[in-house]
């Protein structure tokens, strides 16, 4: 490649990982359940999505690549569990995590709540946790959310459909 | 489902996840490693540009600039020359004082376009 071509594709790199590092890092640290992994994963996800910026630039087709990079994160994210053998080393619902994202006055007001909604997210099936993760701590629409988990609109309304309705049986006493 | 539940879980979802701001120490960490493969490029880019002109087959560029360069100039220089002609003919007593006000002209414009440049 030519190196002027490659330096502006540096500029617009850095530009994508401004605007979306507070996205991989929450998306990374719902997912893994903890500061420490939630870090390498995002760090792993930027320096993975450097080397495949190109293509995914010239394939995109002015589509935004949020998808692309919670994608990334996705499938490290599950190489991380392979590698490992197990599931999060912390919990989601446990209280750390309450207080290092909730504000005290969260807290106070509605602690109950959300450590039902928490523990509920944490017992769904990991597609449908992931699709909550992307929909509610990221922001992404239906079709993000489609891109980025490699199904189609309509199966990622489903999927999220099911995935609320479940969480809804989950944290509603009987 | 009713509407109203529906809202309300999904209220409670959006405050559950919420977007958790990156520490500060990655912030940096990646800002750090993707600075060094920037500066790599940019190294690269100067590197490429040295070794590009020692390169005889870079060279028709800027030969080409400067012929098309030299060209317009030399264009530019007769045509205010010409257009000084009539006045020069009227002034000069023969031919040879003709000639001699005419290569001051195109003397005095050329010096003028090199002021320019």
């Amino acid at each position: 490649m030519d190196p002027r071509d490659k330096a502006k594709l540096d500029r617009a790199f850095t530009e994508l990982y401004r605007a979306h590092l507070r996205d991989v890092y929450s998306y990374a640290y719902y997912r893994v359940g903890n500061h420490h992994d939630a870090e390498d994963l995002t760090e792993q996800t930027f320096l993975q999505a450097y080397r495949h910026f190109e293509r995914a630039q010239a394939e995109s087709d002015g589509r935004p690549l949020r998808p692309w990079l919670i994608r990334i994160a996705h499938n490290l994210a599950a190489n991380l569990y392979r590698d490992r053998s197990r599931r999060p080393q912390t919990s989601i619902d446990d209280t750390t995590m309450l207080s290092a994202v909730h504000t005290t006055e969260d807290l106070v007001e509605g602690r109950d709540e959300l450590a039902r909604i928490i523990e509920g997210i944490h017992q769904l099936p990991d597609e449908r946790r992931e699709a909550l993760i992307m929909r509610f701590a990221l922001g992404m629409d239906n079709r993000e959310i489609a891109r980025a988990m490699g199904k189609t609109d309509g199966a990622t309304k489903v999927l999220l459909h099911r995935a609320i309705k479940q969480l809804e049986g989950i944290v509603t006493p009987a | 489902m009713s509407e109203a539940a529906r809202f309300d879980i999904e209220q409670m979802l959006r405050l559950a996840l919420t977007p958790v701001e990156p520490p500060e120490d990655l912030r940096t960490r990646v800002e750090s490693t993707l600075q060094e493969l920037t500066d790599a490029a940019v190294d690269e880019l100067d590197g490429w540009e040295l070794g590009a002109m020692r390169d005889p087959r870079n060279w028709v560029r800027p030969v080409v600039a400067t012929a098309v360069g030299a060209t317009a100039g030399t264009a530019l220089v007769v045509l205010r020359v010409r257009q000084q002609r009539k006045k020069n003919a009227a002034a000069a007593h023969s031919p040879l004082d003709l000639a001699q006000r005419t290569l001051r002209a195109a003397v005095g414009e050329a010096r003028k376009l090199a002021r320019l440049d």
